[in-house]
């Protein structure tokens, strides 16, 4: 299953070596990464795959949202059909 | 390939839009749970909806954690209760809607809709027990929502249920007088009421449903606003497309998780409803739309014109996002659960003449209205006839759900809280109806009705 990472918050050193460094931990792969500063905020979005990942869908929100309110970022995953729903025909 | 504006576009919607599913509801038959026996039959209702819908808000919370998307609501429905209960030996019909009220706390679900009865044609002695006893059921439970079909373009408007109505309205608003007739928001009559409308209050189970299916309302006037706001000045017919490719992304969602929920819950998919449905916080009204398309206050010249567009619009644009369109699928005008609705209301410029033009282009009706407290049950008879009128007459579905709130008077307001809103109390017309009121019968079908 694929997944939607986004990242937005204030800029700062190590944001995408922290999210990374969690998701390399319950063992998730990254299949791409873009990230930008979109009106003075850091935003960042990954497609990753959940087929390795080591716990489940609801723990490893948590664990990334527990992480962003510590630097201040909105960090959620969402299955990755929302957008495709939403976006493409 | 989805780009990263794609996704930023989509979580700003949930995010600062107030996008959501508004509900997932589960229709339930209770055909199969009649029996003479009161008692029994009670139980066997109680556990076949505890059965069926005990994980729809553990799975309605997977899906939103897993999706991102907030689902607001889990209901459930059930079969019209004059019809399911209408074999049983009792005349006190209270001990089915503290049934489901038990039945709606063990699942967690915050509503429960099919205390109904449809009774366009006629009676039978389980629509008239079951009407009398709705100001009781409805001031004795809070989960518990109730509805009467008292119209339709095929079978014309039963008269003598809408007298009955206006009355039934007034002793609920008596019996919950000390919670500002909060039962009266428990309460739709309808002309042409639908089989499968998943929004409470006016939700059932049809009789042609499957034994149980899954429905989803979904949402997103705040989503429409926004989007119109990157096309001021432009033509209508920008306009319309604007919000076409709006409801059209809105209903994808639905669909989405309406075919996810069903899969999980192992039932049925039954429709998507494609409704705007406001809510009162600020940025989510079906009312700021209209004036974001040119229109000082909701309410003025030109707000029947702007409606019939939108909800035209919302319609064509989902209409391909799902492969079963249906409930009542148009833009709803609640008033108190509408923030623009409620500051036009009480500007003056909204009132109850110009809701009435509006229902003619929209869905739904007369709809969270409150008025003076002593304004006769003939009167309020006299509102559900016209309201009824003009459904009957344009085939489609009109409702009211009117709160006539003792001991206010115009220039108060009401405040229920939550997805109720609060409301001023609007004037209705202070000559009589009641003349015709009481002739009673019944208005015959129209010629629209004789299409065979």
């Amino acid at each position: 299953m694929k997944a939607i990472v986004t990242v937005v918050g204030k800029d700062s050193v190590g944001i995408i070596a922290g999210v990374c460094q969690i998701l390399a931990e319950f063992g998730i792969n990254i299949l791409d990464i873009s990230q930008t500063i979109m009106q003075g905020y850091f935003t960042m979005m990954m497609i990753v795959d959940l087929d390795g990942c080591s716990i489940p869908f609801r723990e490893l929100s948590g664990t990334l949202s527990d992480y962003g309110n510590t630097r201040g970022l909105s960090i959620r995953i969402q299955r990755e059909d929302t957008f495709d729903a939403m976006n493409q025909l | 390939m989805l780009s990263h504006n794609n996704i930023f576009d989509t979580i700003a919607m949930f995010d600062q839009q107030h996008l959501d599913i508004r509900t997932i509801t589960m229709g339930i038959s209770l055909l199969d749970c009649a029996c003479e026996d009161t008692g029994r039959c009670v139980q066997r209702m109680y556990d076949k909806i505890a059965r069926k819908a005990e994980r729809l808000v553990s799975v309605g919370e997977a899906i939103e954690n897993e999706y991102g998307i907030p689902i607001v609501n889990k209901r459930i429905s059930v079969t019209p209760i004059a019809i399911a209960a209408s074999g049983c030996d009792t005349d006190d019909y209270t001990v089915f809607a503290k049934m489901m009220e038990r039945a709606a706390e063990a699942c967690g679900v915050n509503f429960i809709g099919g205390f109904s009865a449809l009774v366009q044609k006629g009676f039978t002695p389980g629509d008239l027990k079951l009407i009398r006893t709705i100001p009781r059921a409805l001031s004795e439970t809070e989960l518990v929502c109730s509805s009467v079909n008292i119209g339709s373009t095929k079978a014309g408007i039963n008269m003598d249920a809408v007298a009955m109505m206006g009355r039934i309205v007034k002793e609920t608003a008596h019996l919950t007088a000390d919670r500002d007739a909060i039962g009266c928001a428990k309460l739709v009559v309808f002309c042409n009421a639908v089989e499968d409308n998943p929004f409470m209050a006016g939700a059932f189970h049809g009789i042609s449903e499957a034994d149980s299916v899954i429905h989803v309302g979904v949402s997103g006037p705040g989503v429409v606003y926004h989007a119109l706001q990157g096309c001021r000045e432009a033509p209508l017919n920008v306009v319309a497309e604007t919000v076409k490719k709006t409801a059209f992304q809105i209903t994808r969602m639905g669909q989405m998780v309406a075919a996810e929920a069903s899969k999980r819950l192992g039932t049925e998919m039954g429709i998507v409803d494609l409704s705007l449905a406001p809510t009162p916080a600020v940025g989510d009204s079906v009312a700021r739309i209209l004036e974001e398309m040119g229109l000082e206050t909701c309410g003025t010249h030109g707000t029947t014109a702007a409606l019939a567009l939108l909800n035209d619009s919302v319609k064509k644009g989902g209409v391909m996002a799902s492969g079963h369109v249906g409930g009542l699928s148009g833009a709803f005008i609640p008033v108190s659960e509408d923030e623009g609705m409620i500051a036009a209301a009480e500007d003056g410029t909204l009132n109850m003449d110009k809701l009435e033009a509006m229902t003619c282009v929209c869905s739904v009706g007369i709809d969270m209205v409150a008025i003076p407290g002593d304004t006769d049950a003939e009167t309020i008879s006299a509102i559900i006839a016209d309201e009824a009128a003009i459904g009957m007459v344009n085939s489609k579905t009109t409702a009211v759900r009117i709160l006539p709130v003792e001991g206010k008077h115009v220039g108060d307001r009401i405040e229920m809280g939550g997805l109720l809103g609060s409301a001023p109390i609007m004037p209705v017309h202070k000559k009589s109806s009641s003349a015709f009121i009481r002739r009673g019968g019944r208005i015959p079908a129209p010629l629209q009705s004789l299409k065979n």
